[in-house]
């Protein structure tokens, strides 16, 4: 059994008449010897860290971290105030990605989902929503399972790191994830899974990694934040009837040929983009002089 | 191509923020921790190339300390590794170092405890992987898949057969093995990376083999 692309896992779930889920599950227990309860099992465990993440970082001062500190909390005061646009759920997935990507900026636990840069992306989106759909455990793992097939298929493909395809490789591809699992509590089909998928991840191309200092802070962590959102935009145009036109599996390489078309200094090496700005550059000169190797 | 897993890409669950620079630094302390075989009491740390630009933004400092401390990459306790290190008595230093042409992501352990010492130099290759290549200058391969045993011994014949006797009698699969020495009938270091967990009692007997021979176990991890 293997999964290298969105087309062959399409045609599995065929061919078997099965769910994303119930394959990927399968996928998963025949190549590490065990068995789908043991996967589902582990997904259930990964779900409860997700969940910590999020309240962690809510209440998360940000006290380990050098420059994103109190977003979320910002975030949740100021939609408790009912001073920001959009409604709840938005808003909820606003507060949860950033909540998780700060925490992983303070050193709290988080998934690495594909990558701890982009941690909060796939929490973010698929989290507010099985809470509005008052959806149990087995349900939001099916979803996460979903997520996987999807980030399963990208790396297969293409580059998940920043340093081989920017930030499109990371919260890019983490954006398809979480607009894949979010169509699929839809209702969506296999195939509208995968246009969710591809519209997010069409919407994410050519974003460089620029990250200020070498640290995982600013762009990135608001980038989380906007990436999660438009795993919903994405997830909400497919399950309307939006075509992807151009399917999941080619849209990867595309990245991947984007990502090889970037010159290096926009590909986590913090010297261009936003680092490589007056701001960008001043604080790192700060930084600098302030850490010292200490014993 | 190897096939890609579900908890390749959802995971690893760890401390933040960087997998290579954060988690991947915890399990080289780790490693050291169980290649020394005791609790540390002192340790150098040399940080190279992208560990020595970036450790301060990372945290990549308190991830090796972490480590060293036992901890594993998902630790909580992982950000007061500092603090945890003073009240455990364990004294550190931090420098910046060039070990030359190897991985950009590179440390050298020097780690102390009560009764011996031990030099590990290894690399943290993305994704919160590592791999340990040399201790006590002799080169290995080892990334935690597997459990090791480590065995250092005066080179002479027959004493790599009496090992992997030992370790069939406990019905132990070897899975990889490298031996290497400084020079014929000098100290010498082997190193079997097997399927199946290693017993205490193995080490024992390895003990057994000969004077001045040690035996230590590094569990996967």
């Amino acid at each position: 059994m293997e999964i290298t692309s969105a087309v062959q896992l399409l045609e599995l779930c065929t061919a078997k008449d099965k769910s994303i889920p119930q394959i990927v599950a399968e996928y998963e227990a025949f190549r590490s010897m065990t068995s789908t309860q043991a996967v589902r099992e582990q997904m259930a465990a990964t779900l409860r860290v997700m969940r910590e993440a999020v309240h962690g970082g809510i209440a998360d001062t940000g006290e380990y971290a050098h420059l994103a500190k109190d977003y979320g909390q910002k975030v949740y005061q100021a939609q408790a105030a009912g001073r920001l646009f959009g409604g709840p759920l938005l808003n909820t997935v606003i507060l949860y990605a950033l909540s998780v990507a700060q925490y992983n900026a303070s050193l709290g636990r988080i998934v690495a989902c594909p990558t701890a840069g982009s941690c909060g992306v796939v929490p973010g989106a698929v989290l507010p929503i099985a809470e509005e759909l008052g959806l149990d455990d087995e349900e939001v793992i099916d979803a996460l399972l979903v997520m996987a097939g999807i980030g399963i298929v990208s790396a297969s493909q293409g580059p998940i790191s920043g340093a081989e395809g920017g930030c499109q490789a990371e919260c890019g591809v983490a954006s398809a994830m979480a607009a894949g699992a979010v169509a699929y509590l839809g209702g969506a089909s296999n195939e509208t899974v995968f246009t969710a998928a591809s519209l997010a991840l069409q919407s994410m191309l050519g974003l460089v990694c620029d990250p200020i200092a070498s640290l995982v802070e600013v762009p990135c962590v608001t980038r989380n934040a906007t990436a999660a959102v438009n795993a919903i935009t994405a997830a909400n145009m497919a399950l309307a009837g939006i075509p992807a036109v151009v399917p999941y599996d080619e849209v990867v390489v595309a990245m991947k040929g984007i990502g090889r078309a970037m010159p290096e200094s926009l590909r986590e090496t913090s010297i261009g983009g936003l680092a490589g700005t007056p701001t960008g550059k001043g604080i790192y000169k700060e930084m600098r002089a302030r850490y010292r190797l200490d014993g | 191509m190897p096939q890609i897993g579900v908890f390749d890409v959802v995971g690893p669950i760890m401390v933040g923020p960087s997998s290579s620079h954060t988690a991947g630094a915890v399990r080289l302390g780790f490693a050291a921790r169980k290649i020394l075989g005791e609790e540390v009491r002192s340790a150098e740390i040399g940080l190279h190339g992208s560990f020595a630009a970036t450790y301060w933004g990372h945290r990549t400092d308190v991830a090796i300390l972490a480590g060293l401390l036992g901890m594993a990459m998902d630790d909580s306790r992982i950000p007061a590794a500092k603090e945890l290190a003073a009240q455990a008595g364990l004294r550190y230093a931090f420098q910046v170092v060039d070990l030359g042409d190897v991985h950009p992501n590179s440390v050298l352990m020097r780690v102390q405890g009560d009764s011996r010492a031990v030099e590990v130099k290894g690399a943290s290759i993305g994704g919160g992987r590592i791999s340990i290549y040399e201790i006590d200058r002799f080169p290995v391969s080892i990334d935690g898949t597997y459990s090791v045993l480590l065995a250092r011994y005066t080179d002479q014949p027959g004493i790599v057969a009496d090992i992997t006797r030992i370790l069939a009698s406990f019905g132990i699969n070897i899975a990889f093995m490298d031996v290497s020495r400084k020079m014929r009938g000098s100290e010498a270091l082997l190193v079997a990376e097997t399927d199946d967990p290693i017993a205490n009692d193995v080490l024992d007997l390895v003990e057994s083999l000969q004077k001045g021979i040690t035996a230590r176990v590094l569990p996967s991890f």
